[in-house]
């Protein structure tokens, strides 16, 4: 009896595998997600551009020319975890949706992340900051490509305290995000001899910085940090120039600095920051030509942000994996695990690989933004002055706390 | 207690845009019965427009304050001839929900062209800088900001209670047959009243171009807040919108230091507190 039983099981699941295989190698249908903030602070960034970055991706990986049929869809999580959950949900449940990517906001992001990892599908952030994704909170449906807390806070943050800055004082934006960065931040500060000072905690999308700033230079802190993103962070600088910050002797470090805030912000103001960055449109040919791309299809010629090239990256390797695996099996899991045994190599990121919690390794470059004499066009900004490599950028695996690395 | 003084200053600040914006708000309800809920907008449009003609027609800052709140206020008089008009005598339920959608489409509008995170605008080299007061360094454009605001809302409350263009606005509200019987124009009175309002919305929008970046949801962040600042003051009530304006940006300002996640959340709470005991806002009268 035992033994049938047993023979009976094995049949069973040897069937059910074959069938699985059977199936994976004739589906080639795939639906991708692209979760932004679509309307506020940190659309121009992430928004309608990762959309496109994900179509882009699609339409240049030519799998659609060998039978496979890839739809997108968009949603906007308006920076409320609540609403990016329900979306995420509604995509599994009844849209059938086999990836989301993007996802700035942390506090969104490490929610959809639970999502994700209940339904078993794959989740390639792009937008979001926390390190916790691949951290503490690391799942095995989950690729976190482009840049994270840890890396900002060991480029920018480490650049600055070498360089003198030794005494911090931080505004932080009141969420997951900026207790993240500042975090990490603080680690760093510390760790080379510096010491945090103070800090002011803000409430996300604050339109005036200006008690915040009073703060900040009353501490008398040799460097301001700014963790906080996108509305908020231009905001800051704007503001602090208006206040004779930097004239009087403190520096503002953007921990934090995208393409489209320095746009927003004006070289006028934002010239001589510095910050950290994984791409930057104007690297090489390669970078020029997608961009060029890119912006034709964009309402005001925008190039891309390392969000959006993100995006692209991670859709683009994902259809790779799918690829290899010769067709979708729609089980996160095992695609993940693929794209994970799989060098990365595209043409805005270059080489790098994926580890085994889930962290994208490449290269990171610190800017600095122009003076607008130096400046050519209405996108050339930056100005390289170091380059990062990959594996002292990101979280070495030995100080990973992330479950998947104890087996 | 240096840097209290300094928080009360910035707070003061803040406080001239609530003034003029529910200062503007308080004159359309007090004149049309209208909840303009577009007033965001409008503000958010009175700094698009000081954009444009800087970089499109090189017209400085000076004069976009006098003529951005013109075009704007064109605008405006146009929304209410072709739209808010009909709306008179009926709840006001409808004009809130008709300016809520010409908000909406608006601020889409702007969005569709012009992205999210906004354009730079620069403080004009007369005010640029800023002077040391012992207690903090106060940019000059700051100090401009509340003057110049408060000689605005001062002239406005002036117009309205004390001359006599104001006594005809004040008695065609109250009674707008009888004043049409002594040969007003009263629609015409009205539309013009719209344009004042909106006109006042657009040049806090023009003031506020080089603090803040110019945005298409920069009048969707502040309008609520407004809303609860002349919710607090009593619909309608022009001095009263004036000083709680004032007021309740000190007042954000203080939170600002002494608690500052609470600062975003401050103001609602404060309006709770006041219809709890009284009703009808602070100045406003029983309806």
């Amino acid at each position: 009896m035992k033994t049938t039983s047993i023979a009976s099981l094995l049949l069973t699941t040897a069937l059910t595998f074959a069938a699985t295989a059977v199936a994976s190698a004739q589906d080639k249908t795939v639906k991708i997600g692209a979760l932004s903030d679509q309307s506020g602070l940190y659309a121009d960034l992430g928004g309608p551009g990762s959309t496109l970055a994900a179509q882009m991706a699609v339409e240049d990986s030519g799998l659609a020319a060998k039978g496979w049929k890839i739809d997108i869809i968009s949603g906007d999580h308006q920076n409320k975890p609540d609403i990016g959950t329900a979306i995420a949900r509604q995509w599994f449940d009844v849209d059938k949706v086999d990836i989301i990517v993007d996802v700035p906001n942390s506090g969104v992001a490490l929610a959809v992340n639970n999502v994700v990892k209940e339904k078993n599908g794959v989740y390639i952030n792009s937008g979001a900051a926390t390190s916790d994704l691949t951290n503490a909170q690391c799942s095995p449906n989950t690729v976190h490509w482009t840049y994270d807390t840890y890396m900002l806070a060991h480029t920018t943050g480490q650049a600055l305290v070498k360089a003198g800055g030794d005494s911090w004082f931080f505004l932080t934006a009141d969420y997951a995000f900026g207790a993240a960065l500042e975090r990490d931040t603080s680690a760093v500060v510390t760790a080379n001899g510096g010491k945090v000072i103070g800090g002011v905690k803000h409430p996300l999308n604050t339109p005036d910085f200006s008690s915040f700033l009073l703060q900040a230079q009353s501490s008398k802190a040799k460097i301001i940090g700014l963790a906080n993103a996108g509305g908020d962070t231009t905001n800051t600088i704007k503001q602090a120039a208006e206040f004779g910050i930097g004239k009087g002797g403190q520096k503002l470090a953007a921990l934090l600095l995208f393409l489209t805030d320095v746009k927003a912000i004006g070289l006028e103001t934002a010239q001589g920051l510095n910050f950290t960055e994984t791409f930057y449109w104007d690297m090489n040919d390669q970078t020029r030509a997608f961009s060029k791309r890119f912006g034709e299809k964009m309402k005001n010629g925008a190039m891309p942000t390392m969000v959006q090239a993100g995006v692209y990256a991670g859709v683009r390797h994902y259809l790779k994996a799918l690829e290899a695996l010769g067709g979708n099996p729609h089980d996160g899991v095992k695609i993940v695990e693929k794209m994970k045994s799989m060098p990365t190599e595209d043409e805005l990121f270059g080489k790098g690989e994926i580890q085994p919690n889930g962290r994208t390794i490449h290269n990171a470059y610190l800017f600095e933004v122009k003076k607008p004499s130096e400046s050519k066009g209405p996108w050339d900004f930056y100005k390289l002055v170091g380059t990062v490599p990959g594996d002292q950028a990101f979280t070495p695996l030995s100080e990973s706390k992330c479950a998947l690395l104890k087996k | 207690m240096q840097a209290l003084y300094a928080q009360l200053l910035v707070g003061l600040i803040n406080g001239s845009f609530y003034a003029l914006l529910s200062l503007g708000l308080a004159v359309i309800f007090g004149m049309l019965n209208i909840i303009n809920f577009a007033h965001g907008a409008l503000y958010m449009m009175g700094a698009f427009v000081a954009y444009f003609l800087l970089s499109l027609g090189g017209i400085n800052y000076w004069w976009a304050l006098l003529i951005a709140p013109v075009i704007v206020g064109i605008f405006g008089m146009i929304l209410e001839r072709t739209m808010l008009q009909w709306l008179t005598g009926l709840d006001h339920l409808y004009g809130l929900l008709l300016t809520f959608g010409i908000a909406l489409i608006v601020q889409g509008v702007f969005q569709n062209y012009f992205g999210s995170s906004g354009l730079p605008y620069a403080i004009p080299d007369q005010l640029k800088g800023g002077m040391n007061l012992g207690f903090m360094f106060l940019p000059v454009y700051r100090g401009w900001v509340v003057i110049f605001s408060l000689v605005v809302c001062i002239a406005t409350w002036f117009l309205i209670e004390k001359t006599r263009l104001g006594a005809y606005l004040r008695a065609a509200t109250e009674n707008p047959t009888l004043v049409r019987a002594f040969g007003v124009n009263v629609p015409r009175m009205i539309t013009l009243t719209y344009g004042l309002g909106v006109g006042l919305a657009a040049l806090a929008g023009v003031l506020s171009a080089p603090i803040n970046q110019v945005r298409p949801l920069m009048g969707a962040d502040l309008i609520i807040v407004v809303f609860a600042v002349v919710v607090i003051g009593g619909m309608g009530s022009i001095m009263g919108s004036i000083i709680t304006g004032f007021a309740l940006g000190v007042i954000e300002g203080l939170t600002k230091y002494f608690y500052p996640e609470a600062s975003n959340t401050v103001v609602f709470v404060l309006m709770v507190l006041v219809l709890l005991v009284k009703p009808t806002g602070l100045t406003g009268r029983a309806a």
